[in-house]
């Protein structure tokens, strides 16, 4: 790739130079990303006659106390239900989104039919429209439908999710060769069933890395939730965060605030944490056509 | 159906538009037909007054009027624009520095799996926790307050939120902190891509690093640089969470946070839908023009 610095440096900055400035600025930049989540770790663990003290570096020990004060809270903060809800409606989205974006891919991918090229174009096209601006109508639907505080309008239209969809037909292209499937054929197997037993187990990698980001972007949504869910025992997390924020802050232990949002936002850097790699390489991978 | 070679071709095409199903299904119901109705919506007076009704009466386009001349729309999209301005130039700077120097072989950065982890980080974290969590630790009385007076930087609290450009400030903040890890990560991609041949011709010739990468690097990285300023503009329209969690719906001080969405959020919340509808139309368009844009731009790059 690049070997020009190397010994092409007449006039620029020394090699060494360079480096060392990359360095302290990759450094400043980990510390601007990390701050905030670190002292909000800290701060989950301090009690709020701590908290009002004033900023400090050093963990407390009121951890489990927060934790159990939030939870004593469920009549008018209903964390636990809150987390449950997310988890279901991330956890169904992930599985059904990423199950029908590689059926759709799949079509698209092996067979040969007069709307093919028309409906690849199409589901590019409608990729970047957002949810907002037909939220409206979305609403109206939903409500005729007789669905509202039902999770089954915030998991069942995942089923439709053209940049998930768009993501598998990439990753068919370099991973799965039709030959394979006519050779399934051959050995007389339906075209279903070798959807499910071949191509599925085939796209595994992909799947794994479209349901992470189908879960998380669920796991985070506000907007539409927020439209749909009124009744306490189905709001998400983000609507139990926003209802927070619209509190009595005066009568209200920073200490829960902290661990509120700790709560929201922890899972997910575990898992990322351990899944980190996979997530970034298959940013890149998207977007390599972008 | 498996008689004839013949006929087995065509049945299997068939599983084609089978598969199709579920998408074409589903995208039409919850999609397609909100898309309509929300369009139609907007030819219409259909509003709450206190308790009564108002319409649905067809208008035509007396809600655009309404809204376009209303004076409001224009400062919500200045808020807007102001705030996803303030985000994205640093997110660009610092996304084609990073890009460049991961993938600069010469420089041979170490722990560069550990620094694309920590700056994709924040995009997966929950925009509205996070303005929370920005609420709680810039708020008056919050550790950042505290931090900035036991340093003896200030000496009363500074009031981040009751000053409509802190308050700006901190929105465009994280969203630029949201967002430019993803963006290095697509950026670097395209760097990746470009013919190494090129950079050996400009190092023959002499040329220094920083030459090369405004000569090469930068001109032949424009249409991937159109695409993720396309895009980000795009997201930016769609600015929500992070300023109707931080000022709790009001886009305070003096409305100078508030955005498109919150706007439109505000109507769908008051079920005026003729206004709402008249709104989202047009931010349909603008997304819609916009999607053209990048369209054509990542067709080009297919071709070249």
């Amino acid at each position: 790739m690049k070997e020009v610095s190397s010994n092409g440096t007449k006039k620029g900055m020394n090699i060494h130079a360079r480096r060392g400035l990359a360095y302290i600025v990759l450094v400043v930049i980990t510390i601007l990303c990390l701050f905030w989540f670190l002292l909000l770790f800290i701060n989950t663990t301090r009690s709020h006659s701590e908290l009002n003290q004033g900023f400090s570096i050093i963990p407390s020990k009121y951890l489990f106390s927060n934790i159990q004060k939030l939870v004593k809270m469920g009549e008018r903060l209903p964390i636990l239900r809150g987390l449950l809800n997310s988890l279901i409606v991330a956890g169904l989205s992930a599985v059904l989104s990423t199950y029908f974006s590689v059926m759709t891919a799949y079509a698209i991918h092996a067979y040969d039919f007069k709307l093919k090229k028309f409906m690849f174009t199409f589901i590019l096209m409608i990729m970047m429209i957002p949810t907002q601006v037909t939220a409206l109508g979305f609403l109206q639907l939903v409500s005729n439908m007789k669905l509202e505080d039902s999770f089954i309008p915030l998991i069942v239209p995942t089923i439709a999710a053209p940049v998930t969809f768009f993501y598998m037909k990439q990753y068919m292209e370099s991973s799965l060769p039709l030959s394979l499937i006519e050779a399934a054929r051959i050995d007389g197997s339906g075209e279903f069933r070798t959807f499910n037993s071949i191509v599925m187990p085939l796209m595994k990698p992909a799947i794994a890395v479209q349901a992470i980001f189908t879960f998380v972007s669920s796991w985070n949504n506000y907007f539409t939730p927020a439209l749909i869910l009124h009744e306490p025992k189905m709001r998400t997390v983000p609507i139990l965060i926003a209802q927070l924020r619209s509190m009595d802050w005066s009568n209200l232990d920073t200490g829960v605030v902290y661990a509120m949002i700790g709560l929201s936002i922890f899972p997910v850097i575990i898992v990322y944490l351990f899944l980190s790699k996979h997530i970034v390489q298959g940013v890149a991978m998207g977007s390599v056509k972008g | 159906m498996k008689s004839t070679r013949r006929g087995k071709v065509v049945s299997y095409n068939k599983w084609g538009y089978i598969f199709l199903i579920p998408f074409v299904v589903v995208y039409l119901v919850f999609s397609f037909i909100p898309l309509v109705s929300t369009i139609y919506n907007s030819f219409f007076e259909n509003y709450r007054s206190g308790l009564t009704q108002i319409g649905p009466n067809f208008v035509g386009l007396e809600n655009f009027k309404t809204i376009l001349t209303s004076g409001e729309v224009w400062i919500y999209a200045k808020n807007t624009m102001i705030m996803w301005i303030l985000g994205f130039i640093p997110q660009i700077v610092i996304s084609l520095l990073l890009g460049a120097w991961f993938s600069d072989p010469s420089l041979r950065l170490k722990c560069q799996g550990f620094f694309k982890t920590v700056i994709y980080l924040p995009n997966l974290i929950m925009a509205s926790a996070f303005a929370m969590l920005f609420f709680a630790l810039f708020s008056d009385g919050g550790p950042i307050n505290s931090l900035l007076m036991q340093a003896g930087l200030i000496s009363t609290p500074f009031k981040f939120l009751s000053n409509v450009w802190s308050a700006r400030f901190l929105v465009a903040a994280m969203n630029c902190l949201m967002w430019f890890g993803n963006t290095t990560i697509l950026l670097m991609a395209g760097m990746m891509g470009i013919d190494t041949s090129l950079f050996e011709a400009a190092r023959v010739d002499g040329a220094t690093s920083t030459q090369v990468f405004y000569k090469i690097t930068l001109p032949l990285l424009r249409p991937i640089l159109i695409y993720v300023m396309i895009t980000s503009l795009i997201g930016g329209l769609q600015m929500f969470d992070v300023p109707q969690i931080l000022t709790k719906g009001s886009g305070d001080p003096m409305r100078s946070t508030m955005t498109l969405i919150m706007y439109l959020n505000r109507h769908l919340f008051s079920k005026n839908y003729g206004l709402g509808g008249a709104l989202s139309v047009i931010l349909f368009v603008i997304t819609g023009v916009l999607s053209m844009v990048v369209f054509k731009v990542s067709n080009q790059k297919e071709i070249n």
